[in-house]
């Protein structure tokens, strides 16, 4: 057990020291979601109940980004690059080898969120974490529900030239539609309905009563279980199609 | 314990769909050899050393490798194996020196990194990123990452593809470095050179049957082989028999010149090289199978 700590630790930092070493990458990875905010917020500066709906937001996508995002990313182009199959011949554990990617994908939004919380308090004047067992309920059913959908999905995404377009073509909709930017309720009633039957929404939900209205947790019951039923589709359907090998051609 | 086989192989078979890529294929590679499996492409070559390497499930057959099946992937099987694979992929920001450091702590008992660099000849590029790196000295760092956990049992799918003459010898020169130190070693191969050089027995592969094994210099000389024997005759004609009885036939050969008086010029007797086996071999079957 203790061997298998030590592999995964071993494994992460060599992650994070390969992520650091692509710096733009690095940058543009976890400045995205800061930049967003200070865009828009100084857009809306002035109108409280707007920074109060984007600071959750923004966090939101946080997680979709460091997650969602990264992980399909990774996953294809280490898989097409051959990485994947070469670990695959090693004795380290699989599990560890992966669990050392999504360790590397949950420090990146760990790092995004503390920008986007700090930044939001400090600039936009949202208050900070009113409940803090919520928020780490939230944060760790989005990490699950996002990374298991972003390794699902890098089995769809047929090459690392088209995994931007493919994983951008539901990034953008999802964070359009999910009140990222703009307060859910006030979108047209069959936007509201599309984006209610996908996670990130109840994602934003969760923390924004975690992060500004302070409100119990049996409120919010419906995001809890539409989160978790995701996260086992994503967990189901990453596990299913696995592959350590890119498709021959 | 040592004196059981590295690799036993019987009746594997590993079908596509309805494409049968590996059709009974059986073979026994002995601890401390190096066997060849020499073929062209698509001989189902790396079909049959993916599935001892345990990246491949099989369809029928047994399958033992230092005493494991690999379908089941043991891990006790992957630290005692190394393996380059004919395609593959390293972080492109690691360092070479570093990827060897990582990889080292993988396995129980790994050999020193500075060493592996320099059995694979990547001395002064220890700091250099992988993408940094040529062709060749890729493959190279994938053999030192194949060498890394000390393994006693080392797969080498093509190796040398792509190399220029100079980076192959010094390849062979490592697998010869590596035969010395007891490895086993299974090598696939498209060059008979290569086949010639290094292996101690080979089989010859195609479209997923082996068809003929033995070491690279007696391959000729099994019940198919036959002794070729040229010369020119008194008209100054280039003759040539092919026979799998020299002695007799140089005997009657030799007898009908000396009746007639004549002389057998420039009279040659050779055994078919390995070649000529393999050229011979892989054409009939083409031929049988239109």
């Amino acid at each position: 057990m203790s061997d298998a700590v030590g592999l995964l630790w071993h494994q992460y930092r060599l992650e994070r020291r390969l992520f650091w070493r692509n710096p733009s990458a690095a940058f543009f990875n976890l400045g995205l979601p800061l930049l967003f905010l200070v865009f828009f917020g100084v857009i809306f500066k002035g109108d409280q109940k707007q920074l109060n709906v984007l600071v959750p937001g923004i966090a939101g996508m946080s997680v979709m980004s460091g997650t969602f995002v990264a992980l399909g990313h990774n996953m294809v182009t280490l898989r097409e690059q051959g990485v994947l199959k070469r670990m695959r011949g090693t004795p380290l554990p699989p599990g560890i080898y992966l669990g050392g990617l999504a360790l590397n994908a949950v420090t990146n939004t760990a790092i995004q969120l503390a920008f986007v919380l700090v930044a939001g308090n400090l600039l936009f004047g949202v208050e900070g974490v009113q409940d803090f067992p919520q928020l780490i309920l939230y944060l760790v059913l989005g990490v699950a529900c996002f990374a298991s959908l972003g390794v699902a999905f890098s089995h769809v995404v047929p090459n690392s030239e088209s995994a931007p377009a493919y994983i951008n073509a539901v990034f953008l909709p999802v964070i359009f539609i999910s009140g990222v930017f703009y307060d859910a309720d006030d979108a047209p009633s069959f936007i509201r309905d599309v984006a209610e039957v996908l996670p990130l929404i109840h994602l934003i939900d969760g923390l924004s009563a975690a992060l500004v209205k302070g409100s119990e947790i049996a409120g919010n019951a419906g995001d809890v279980v539409v989160l978790g039923v995701w996260t086992l589709i994503g967990v189901f359907l990453a596990v299913r199609g696995f592959s350590w090998e890119a498709r021959r051609t | 314990m040592t004196s059981d086989p590295a690799i036993d192989v019987r009746d594997l078979r590993k079908s596509y769909g309805a494409v049968d890529a590996v059709r009974g294929l059986s073979f026994t590679v002995g601890r401390g050899e190096v066997y060849g499996l020499l073929g062209p492409n698509g001989a189902g070559k790396t079909t049959t050393v993916e599935i001892l390497e345990g990246y491949r499930s099989r369809s029928g057959g047994t399958v033992s490798v230092l005493g494991y099946d690999p379908a089941r992937r043991p891990r006790k099987l992957r630290e005692r194996v190394g393996i380059v694979l004919q395609q593959t992929g390293i972080y492109r920001n690691i360092r070479v020196r570093e990827a060897l450091v990582h990889f080292a702590r993988f396995y129980p008992r790994p050999r020193d990194p500075d060493e592996v660099i320099g059995l694979v000849g990547l001395e002064g590029k220890q700091d250099a990123l992988a993408r940094t790196l040529s062709g060749g000295q890729l493959r190279r760092l994938d053999l030192a990452l194949a060498l890394i956990g000390d393994p006693e049992l080392v797969f080498l799918d093509e190796p040398t593809t792509g190399f220029d003459p100079a980076a192959r010898r010094a390849a062979w020169d490592t697998v010869r470095s590596l035969r010395a130190l007891g490895k086993t070693i299974l090598l696939t191969t498209h060059y008979l050179d290569e086949a010639q050089a290094l292996a101690d027995r080979v089989a010859i592969v195609k479209a997923g049957t082996i068809l003929a094994e033995g070491a690279p210099r007696d391959l000729g000389v099994g019940a198919e082989a036959r002794v070729r024997i040229s010369y020119r005759n008194a008209d100054g004609e280039q003759v040539e028999h092919v026979t799998d009885d020299p002695t007799r036939l140089l005997h009657e050969l030799t007898a009908e010149a000396l009746a007639r008086g004549e002389r057998l010029e420039d009279i040659e007797v050779t055994r078919p090289t390995l070649e000529e086996v393999y050229l011979e071999l892989t054409a009939d079957v083409e031929h049988e199978s239109v």
